[in-house]
């Protein structure tokens, strides 16, 4: 029964007021990419035992979507920020690596 | 090995049960196999006796991070059927189901098959549309299911409600051949037969490195030290990702808890298994008494084994509804697995990008009921390079948009 | 015999008799009795037989450890199975009937058979046998098995529980579990910080052990400081506190679930029974004590052998004896208090055999003195096999068993050393350390559960912690509580000791045999887990077998699978399988701890929702006025949708039948008010669109409406509905029913995840308002009324209001919004009042389409309209594995555009094939009508050997306008096979043959809609 802490409206979510979404930062292929680009964009996930960057949606709340930085086989929450970028910014990673040193997912690292 | 039967129980019995020997030995690794599965599951167990049985390949290594059998072999509602909808499912499930029943047979250990039946109930019209799709296909692919109307529906589950109030029950698929089978004696009946064929069971042994060379696999480093070999099977469900990782490649799967319950025993009630996925419930009653339930998966990736508890509340909540004698019945423990999910929800057996590395994973809520079929199939695909059961559960199936979606007949894939 | 005394019982009230009845007998008891206490009282040793060899069973504890005394308790829709004496408090009336036994449990035909083959019954047994023939499992072996299943009887199938349940939210900084003298230290201390505390205890009564073993705190008996320090904390506003609350289960990030009894102790007084607390604490500290461990002796089942601390929580609680002539064995000092206790009461301490050959400490010596004979490295051999003690054969512990006295007695008292409970410390990752001088687990305060920010959140307190002593318990209590506190973001205090005064005890020895080298014939005498049947012959059998592991050792034995979950067995268990393997305790380890604690009700979990409540229930507007005129309701998600309008004495397809006629040829009314409305707005709205459904909707003028197809990320369709410009910037989305707050969801996601820089709006205003589909011949001619009637509205000819345009206004005095778009091939407007005006505005069509023949028309006809047209249903032809090619849609596939969300899917090999099933009408060759799901069979089989399938029916139905069955289905190269026949076996063993022919069965100019 996880805790969430929402960025958008700072509220301390519990799971039931939270969907989750899958890996995130992931890149959009559409029209024009290739077939591997295209399949790893729509199925192959990260899937780590450890350091995960997730999406989350405050779905029974402020309806936002947003970002975590969790891990896996703890469940603790380093983090959670923005949905609207690209990576986990450099706060996060920092939260990240006090946690966690070394950790890296796909082409971030700490 | 010495075979079981009622008059070596009887000749045992006699000498306070001193003579019985070991079920499976517990040596130490060699340095190298023909053949390694990572992963002494159900699936990886079964891989490697039908290496064996079908191929004659029984320089075989199945290793194990833990005990065999402790990830989800020995954690599921032990279901067995075959009413899929989709031609590929219903082939291998359809395959297991037959194995099934003759499994205590084929390894001399008992894994209390019981064929007692399975009722997926229909409690809205596109349901009742879904099941009447999936009998006219079973009845094509040989998997012999029957649309049941509710009468017939009180006569099998006399605990069943009926009534509602907001979802009645309009009819089931049945499946007589379906049914359970005890989970954990199904791992150690594959361990036993495999131990007697000479392969090493090594149990404590956690696979850390995948050795590649030049695209190929050669070997793996493990906790009990450095094991070569020809090719490797990765049978390790849950932690498919962690493993592929160290061969260098990635998987179409996401890892997430599955809960299931159990109450406390009580005198038979329920002879059949009831599965209903309008509420999301299904339950069956094990010999032993207790009523087995089977909850639903959190929406986020977990390697706990711990689930959160509104999906428990929610389960109970639906079988409640549909046998209300549960409401007076205890919750005698909960506990989660692992599960591996694939992008349709559908298995992989499949060869990777690396050479002589085949994987076997994305079972995700039902792989109980394929084991015997999952690894028939992946043998065959790890000894010739081809199986036809397996052919459509490759890996390429998402590059190609050919997926296998059990989903569409409104029938959860558990 | 068992029975009360004269004297003592602090719980009871003597001047209160209580009468119960068990096994149909009339009994009496007093308030503050629990049934095990009141059984006890009235020498009832006797509770219930075990699972396996329907031993005769009796008493072994006073709490909810105890794996015996399990009845079935109350009658009718009030039954319960596995019901725990020892936990159930007495009442007046209360039934209870014990359980696994037939014809009665002083004489059980299964304890005769078991007698005979439990020598063979030995873990495993059923792995090895039964193996053939193999027709014989399912029709004679396993039937039999399950016979023999099972403890309590199952309720009435047919009844429904009568009582009711409920969930309870509390949020804590400090959850303190336990109302012992830890537990109620700890929450004071907590409390004393100001912080939030909740304290819960799962007995009727707090203060735990302490009352019964004595030793003084403050200053004060024990009795006396629970009472006063309860006063403390009732006083206190930021501590709540909850007895006969159980935690059943502490799970991730702080949140634990409280079980609580309201009525059990008195059913039927109103208000719900149970009550499931979800609370989230900061911080929890569990002071659940430590429970007594047996002895593995020879017959240490037999009823009269019981826990030395339980048999003395039953004299001083309840005044109560389970013997005359006790004897008394032990490994620590703690069983002589049980000895002296006893023998201060009266009863006659027969023998006390202390395992160590040191023997005990202070209490060892009063003991002596009172006159005790207490015999030092000695053990007990064996208790005489029978349904009570009567026979107890005395040892050296340091033997085989030989050189044996016997004495009589009529209980044994035992005790093996005790165990923390560690369960609720463990469940969510808790680990644990082998204390070798106590010879058990405990937590390890170094690797506690943590939570959502990596910090520890469980913190031990008492015994719980593993120290038995006052003076530790209080002071780790004390620290424990100021720790959890601080924990939770509360200023550090210093602790000041808590001051108590006790006996010194010596050292326990760790004994897991007795004798320690007990022979076989004595090791099948002895039992680990009670209620399954196993003994430690059978865990060393596992060991011997390769069942190294200790789950192994679990499954195949059964050992701790019970009820109780092991709670007495689980330690004895490992010790022998350590032994069995010579390997150490902590090597073996422990097998994992799973909620709950004790098993919690089924009612409680599901709470209040059941019933007409189970789910929640959405309602259009008009939904009252359905249900009085007939309405065959259908779930569709959480709304319902009438299926048909039944009239009296009308079968469904009749209803159906009339319905489909009446709305082509008079006048037709449908609620399409579930049908989703989102509202998409913004400069970038047409922009946003373009992406969401496959053709173009930038391009839509304001005023007219295009119908839309939308498909996931992975090509497949996913919705469809008609989309109306509103003005510039503002789209108004129509769903399916099912889609609206998933495709709700879908632009968000994409709006606020992918292309959070455009500016876009949504609003789901579906409930916002009705919506009528008016449909028919004479569908203007009703709306036209209304405005006459009215004195003026909206223009609504065809000239006015074009097909697929809309247009705002009144209609009938109604503030409306038209829609010229028709699902059904007719004359059609769908018209949107707000919600609080559907019913009038529904009334008033009604009204005034009387004399156009006017009828409310359900889903069914909808589906029949929709499908005579040959128009797609999403759910019927879609399936999640449809893409718009394969419905010959490729007209709404926009090719103007670079991208839209599918389109990169749609490109797939798989996706891009002529091999795939195309949409088209199916007509049976008889005019009958196709089964639903047939699928239409090829040449041959596959691979695998399956029929080869060349299409499917999508849907089928029987046409009150053609008079004829007509179908859609999606057949291999179906567009380019029309006239062909195909087969389509049906479940009856029919083959339906079916011509492919146009979708398009009914006005295929389409200009019933254009008039």
């Amino acid at each position: 029964m996880l805790i969430l802490e929402c960025p958008y409206c700072g509220v301390h979510a519990e799971e039931t007021e939270l969907h989750g979404g899958g890996e995130a930062h992931l890149k959009r292929f559409g029209p024009g990419s290739s077939d591997d680009d295209f399949h790893d964009y729509l199925f192959m996930r990260e899937n780590p035992r450890g350091v995960h960057l997730e999406r989350w949606r405050h779905v029974n709340g402020c309806g936002k979507w947003f970002h975590a930085a969790r891990c896996t086989q703890t469940l603790e929450v380093f983090a959670t920020y923005s949905a609207q970028t690209t990576e986990p910014p450099q706060e996060v990673k920092d939260k990240i690596s006090a946690k966690r040193p070394g950790w890296s997912w796909r082409e971030f690292k700490g | 090995m010495k075979r079981y039967s009622a008059f070596a129980v009887a000749r045992e019995g006699l000498r306070y049960h001193t003579g019985w020997e070991r079920a499976w030995r517990s040596p130490e690794p060699k340095r190298h196999y023909d053949v390694i599965i990572v992963g002494a599951g159900g699936h990886g167990l079964a891989t490697a006796y039908y290496l064996g049985k079908n191929f004659g390949i029984t320089n075989v290594a199945v290793i194990e991070k833990g005990w065999l059998g402790g990830g989800n072999t020995g954690r599921n509602t032990t279901i067995i059927r075959s009413n899929y909808l989709q031609d590929p499912s219903a082939a291998i499930y359809e395959k297991a189901r037959s194995l099934y029943e003759g499994l205590s047979q084929d390894f001399n250990y008992n894994v209390m098959f019981s064929p007692r039946g399975v009722i997926m109930l229909a409690q809205t019209e596109h349901e009742v549309r879904g099941y009447k799709r999936t009998a006219h296909a079973n009845a094509l692919q040989g998997v012999t299911t029957e649309w049941i109307e509710p009468a017939r529906v009180k006569e099998l589950v006399p605990i069943i409600n009926l009534e509602g109030p907001r979802y009645p029950v309009l009819g089931g698929l049945w499946q007589a051949r379906g049914g359970t089978a005890r989970h954990d004696a199904v791992a150690w009946g594959y361990a036993r037969a495999c131990s007697a064929m000479g392969m090493d069971i090594i149990q404590k042994c956690e696979v850390t490195n995948v050795r590649t060379e030049a695209g190929r696999v050669v070997g793996v480093d493990t906790t009990k030290g450095a094991i070569d070999c020809d090719k490797i099977g990765m049978v390790v469900a849950g932690n498919c990702s962690v493993l592929s990782q160290m061969a260098g490649f990635r998987l179409p799967v996401e890892s997430v808890a599955l809960q299931a319950l159990v109450s406390e025993p009580i005198k038979p009630c329920m002879d059949v298994v009831v599965m209903a996925n309008t509420v999301h419930g299904y339950m069956s009653q094990s010999d032993k008494g207790e009523m087995v339930i089977g909850g639903g998966t959190d929406g986020f990736n977990n390697y706990t084994q711990r689930g959160s508890f509104h999906h428990i509340e929610e389960t109970v909540r639906a079988l409640v509804e549909t046998f209300p004698m549960v409401s007076r019945l205890k919750m005698l423990r909960q506990w989660g697995g692992i599960v591996d999910v694939t992008g349709d929800r559908s298995p992989l057996i499949s060869k990777t990008p690396v050479e002589g590395c085949f994987v076997n994973a994305g079972w995700g809520t039902g792989g109980f009921k394929a084991i015997p079929g999952s690894g028939w199939a992946m043998a065959e695909l790890m000894a010739t390079g081809h199986s036809n059961l397996a052919e459509e559960f490759s890996m390429m199936r998402f590059k190609e948009g050919k997926f296998i979606d059990e989903s569409v007949a409104a029938g959860v894939a558990h | 015999m068992s029975t009360r005394l004269a004297k003592q019982g602090r719980l009871i009230d003597r001047s209160k008799q209580v009468e119960f009845s068990f096994n149909g007998t009339k009994l009496k008891g007093f308030a503050g009795d629990t049934l095990a206490s009141a059984l006890l009282a009235n020498d009832q040793m006797l509770v219930g037989r075990s699972f396996k060899y329907h031993r005769p069973r009796g008493l072994v504890a006073s709490g909810s450890e105890e794996p015996n005394a399990l009845v079935g308790l109350g009658v009718g829709d009030r039954f319960e199975p596995n019901q725990r004496a020892t936990t159930t408090e007495l009442f007046s009336g209360l039934s209870a009937v014990s359980q696994n036994h037939w014809p009665s449990l002083n004489y059980d035909i299964g304890e005769l058979n078991s007698k005979f083959f439990s020598r063979f019954l030995t873990a495993g047994f059923y792995y090895k046998m039964f193996i053939h023939p193999r027709p014989l499992w399912k029709h004679v072996y396993e039937p039999f098995i399950r016979q023999s299943a099972g403890l309590g009887k199952a309720p009435n199938k047919e009844l429904k529980d009568a009582d009711t349940y409920e969930h309870f939210y509390f949020f804590a900084d400090v959850l303190v579990i336990g109302g012992g003298v830890a537990g109620l230290q700890a929450a004071k201390t907590a409390a004393a910080s100001g912080a939030k505390v909740l304290l819960l205890e799962e007995k009727s009564y707090w203060g735990g052990r302490t009352p019964v073993d004595g030793g003084t705190i403050e200053g004060l008996e024990a009795e006396a400081w629970v009472e006063k320090t309860l006063n403390e904390l009732n006083a206190m506003d930021n501590v709540t506190i909850r007895n006969r609350t159980m935690a059943s289960g502490v799970y991730d990030h702080g949140y634990v679930l409280g079980y609580e009894r309201l009525t059990d102790h008195a059913p039927g007084q109103g208000g719900p029974r149970h009550r499931l607390w979800r609370i989230r604490a900061s911080q929890v500290v569990t002071a659940t004590g430590a429970i007594e461990r047996p002895l593995s002796f020879a017959g240490n089942d037999v009823p009269g052998v019981m826990l030395a601390a339980s048999m003395r929580d039953y004299l001083v609680n309840w005044g109560v004896t389970p013997g005359k002539k006790v004897v008394v064995a032990t490994n620590n000092d703690d069983a002589y208090r049980t000895a002296i206790a006893l023998h201060e009461a009266g009863v006659e301490i027969v023998r006390l055999v202390d395992a160590r050959e040191s023997g005990g400490g202070e209490l060892a010596d009063k003991a002596r003195e009172l006159g005790i004979r207490v015999e030092c490295g000695r053990a007990i051999a064996k208790v005489k096999d029978g349904k009570r003690v009567t026979k107890v054969a005395i040892c050296a512990q340091n033997g085989e068993g030989g050189a044996r006295e016997e004495i009589e007695a009529d209980a044994v008292a035992m005790s093996g050393g005790w165990s923390p409970v560690v369960h609720l410390w463990s469940h969510c990752g808790g680990k644990l350390i082998w204390d070798e001088a106590q010879a058990h687990f405990r937590p390890d305060p170094e690797r506690a559960p943590t939570s959502h920010d990596g910090n520890a959140f469980v913190v031990t307190a008492g015994s719980a912690s593993g120290p038995l002593s006052l003076s530790a318990v209080m002071a780790d209590a004390a620290a424990a509580g100021a720790k959890a506190a601080e924990a939770a973001g509360r200023p550090a205090q210093s602790v000041a000791a808590v001051e108590t005064s006790e006996v010194s005890e010596a050292p326990m020895e760790a004994v897991w045999f007795m004798p320690a080298k007990a022979d076989i014939q004595l090791r099948m005498k002895t039992w680990l887990d009670y209620q399954n049947d196993v003994k430690v012959s059978d865990v060393q059998l596992a060991a011997r077998e390769g069942y190294e592991s200790v789950e192994h050792t679990k499954r195949y034995t059964t050992l701790g699978m019970a009820t109780d979950q092991g709670k007495l067995s689980n330690i004895n268990g490992l010790a022998v399988l350590a032994d069995s393997l010579g390997a150490e305790i902590p090597q073996v380890g422990t097998t994992t701890f799973r909620p709950p604690y004790h098993p919690i009700s089924m009612g409680a979990i599901g709470g209040e929702a059941r019933g007409e409540i189970f789910q929640p229930l959405r309602k259009t507007p008009m939904y009252e006025w359905h249900d009085k005129n007939g309405a065959d309701w259908e779930p569709v998600g959480h709304w319902r949708r009438p299926f048909t309008y039944l009239r009296p004495g009308e079968s469904k397809h009749d209803a159906v039948n009339r319905e489909v006629k009446n709305t082509r040829e008079n006048l037709g009314l449908l609620d399409a008010s579930t049908l989703g409305k989102l509202i998409v707005k913004g400069p970038d709205a047409g922009k946003f669109l373009d992406m969401l459904y496959t053709n173009m909707m930038s391009t839509l003028k304001p005023g007219k409406c295009r119908y839309g197809l939308m498909c996931s990320e992975n090509g497949f369709l996913s919705d469809d509905g008609v989309v109306a410009r509103i003005d510039d910037d503002t789209w108004l989305c129509h769903t399916t029913t099912g889609g609206a707050d998933r495709i709700h969801a879908h632009m968000e996601e994409w709006l606020q995840t992918e292309w959070w820089d455009w500016k876009v709006y949504v609003a789901n205003v579906t409930e916002q308002l009705a919506q009528v589909a008016v449909v028919g011949p004479n569908a203007r001619k009703v709306l036209e009324k209304l405005n006459a009637q009215a004195g003026g509205g909206m223009d609504l000819s065809k000239e006015a209001l074009g097909f697929m345009e809309w247009k705002d206004g009144e209609i009938g005095g109604f503030k409306a919004r038209a829609y010229r778009i028709s699902f059904s091939g007719e004359l059609s407007y769908e018209i949107a009042v707000a919600a609080s005006e559907g019913q009038a505005f529904w009334d008033a069509l009604m009204e005034a389409g009387k004399e156009f023949g006017v009828m409310p028309y359900g889903t069914e006809c909808l589906h029949i309209l929709r499908a005579e047209k040959g128009f797609i249903m999403i759910g019927d032809e879609t399936d999640g594995t449809v893409i718009p090619q394969d419905l010959g849609l490729h007209w709404a596939l926009s090719k103007k555009k670079e991208d839209y969300i599918g389109k990169r899917a749609q490109q797939r090999s798989y996706m891009d094939n002529p091999e795939r099933w195309q949409l088209v009408g199916l007509e049976t060759v008889d005019g009958s009508v196709l089964p639903d799901g047939a699928y239409a069979v090829g040449q041959g089989v596959n691979a695998n050997g399956q029929k080869n399938t060349i299409g499917r029916v999508t849907s089928t139905y029987y046409s009150a306008n053609l008079d004829r069955g007509i179908a859609m289905g999606l057949v291999k190269h179906g567009p380019k096979r029309m006239g062909e026949v195909i087969d389509f076996p049906g479940l009856d063993g029919k083959i339906y043959k079916a011509k492919i022919v146009d979708p398009v069965f009914y006005d295929k100019e389409g200009e019933k809609q254009n008039v």
